[in-house]
């Protein structure tokens, strides 16, 4: 597994998690992999259905006491 | 104990203010020495930028001296950092001078940079400068009808102006009796209108009454000026006859040729405001990575928490207060009515329906902000 960035956007209201991810992919190199912990359970289904639009690989998505975690990897 | 504060605008400011209060008689007695470097010797209202594109403010007012604001005690230099050696304790200015200190604040800000997105700059107007709030003035002036586009690109500074300004733009055209003319189209890259959930829940009906269409999950990837077309990552586009953008933004250049962080934007601890990894280097406002708006408001309280801790170390030897990310920001939605969102790490917003009173606060506060500035208020 390569080595994964943690966006910890817990108890992130704004930017929010899915704007905070969208920033740091910018300035990330395509192969890079990230995991985007949440408080807010919308990132569940935001942020999937964002990556996919887009074209970025979701890898997983779990729930583990509150919080999600949502690991993808940058594709383009 | 040196303290070398770097970055002059909004949070530098307060915070230099904020510990020369707190910190007089170390001063006065020598044991503490406060210095500020900054690339300005003018300290800019930054929120009034919008008003000024909208000709509701001009440039004079816009502006203070920077050293009118500062307390004694503070010795305040206009030379930036250039280089910055942490692990020597030091940083090394324009001039060709190096500053140690015990203590560093990183309070630099942030920069729009349109150029990120191919055709944006040329082809889009913008209130993020005072160059471009002037240009997109006359802009507004001279256009007499047809699609007005607004596209937000990500990350940027001042969560609230992109509804700022689509409603304060509807408005605008109303005055000027010629809203039937102009469509207004509002784009934004997340889920919904805004990303506080409570503020978009109220916002999007507002759109709606207002006649003002949108499309999110709208993340803008270039813009064809010939076609007069913004097209956007999801595949879709929107033609415009006018395309105003909020863009996104970087740190300041220093600290990504310094490789303090991606895009500018350095690791910080969200509690304890630290440098990840360093224990005597701070940062507060636009340039932390902290998942937070980049607002004057989120900085202010910044500054406040560090300000009490920078001076609980001196006199205690040790911070007294995590930061609780607390963030007030106003929303204008038009040209006399007003909310504000307050929220912090884990308080979400509740903002509530619009009045004047809380324009009219706001248009106190326009003022008032030299008061902030100073540390008073």
């Amino acid at each position: 597994m390569s080595e994964r960035t943690i966006i910890d956007a817990r108890g992130s209201f704004c930017p929010g998690p899915l704007m905070e991810l969208i920033a740091r992919l910018k300035f990330a190199q395509v192969g890079e992999e990230f995991e985007v912990l949440s408080t807010d359970k919308g990132s569940a289904s935001d942020i999937p259905e964002w990556l996919n639009k887009v074209g970025h690989q979701l890898i997983d998505t779990r729930e583990e006491g509150g919080v999600w975690h949502i690991a993808l990897k940058k594709m383009k | 104990m040196k303290i070398l504060i770097v970055g002059g605008g909004m949070g530098g400011t307060i915070l230099a203010n904020n510990l020369a209060r707190r910190l007089a008689p170390e001063l006065r007695a020598g044991k503490v020495q406060l210095a500020m470097l900054s690339a300005s010797d003018k300290h800019m209202y930054q929120p009034g930028l919008l008003y000024l594109a909208l000709g509701r403010m001009t440039p004079d007012e816009l502006y203070r001296d920077q050293a009118s604001l500062l307390e004694p005690g503070i010795d305040f230099q206009v030379d930036p950092v250039e280089t910055f050696e942490l692990d020597q304790n030091r940083v090394k200015t324009k001039s060709g001078k190096t500053h140690g200190y015990d203590i560093l604040v990183v309070a630099t800000g942030s920069r729009p940079v349109p150029e990120m997105i191919p055709g944006l700059a040329e082809n889009a107007e913008t209130f993020y400068t005072e160059a471009t709030a002037l240009k997109m003035f006359k802009r507004l002036q001279a256009f007499q009808g047809g699609r007005v586009v607004i596209a937000v690109g990500v990350p940027h500074k001042c969560p609230m102006a992109p509804l700022e300004i689509i409603f304060m733009l509807h408005d605008y055209f109303k005055d000027r009796g010629i809203r039937d003319k102009v469509q207004l189209h509002y784009t934004y890259p997340v889920g919904r209108v805004h990303t506080l959930e409570n503020v978009a829940k109220w916002a999007a009906p507002e759109m709606d009454r207002l006649g003002i269409t949108y499309e999110t999950l709208f993340n803008m990837k270039q813009v064809d000026g010939a076609n007069k077309v913004v097209k956007s990552e999801e595949g879709s586009e929107a033609k415009y006859d006018l395309l105003i953008t909020i863009p996104a933004h970087k740190g300041m250049e220093v600290i990504e040729t310094n490789k303090l962080g991606a895009g500018g934007f350095i690791p910080t601890n969200k509690t304890q405001l630290t440098m990840e990894g360093r224990k005597n280097v701070y940062v507060i406002g636009d340039t932390t990575n902290i998942p937070i708006s980049k607002a004057g408001s989120t900085v202010h309280y910044q500054a406040e928490t560090l300000g009490e801790n920078i001076a609980a170390i001196v006199k205690l030897g040790a911070p007294v207060r995590e930061h609780d990310g607390k963030v007030f920001c106003f929303i204008e939605v038009g040209k006399d009515r007003a909310t504000y969102a307050q929220f912090n790490y884990t308080t979400p917003p509740d903002p509530k329906p619009p009045t004047k009173a809380v324009h009219w606060f706001k248009m106190a506060y326009n003022k008032l902000y030299w008061t902030t500035a100073r540390g008073l208020l």
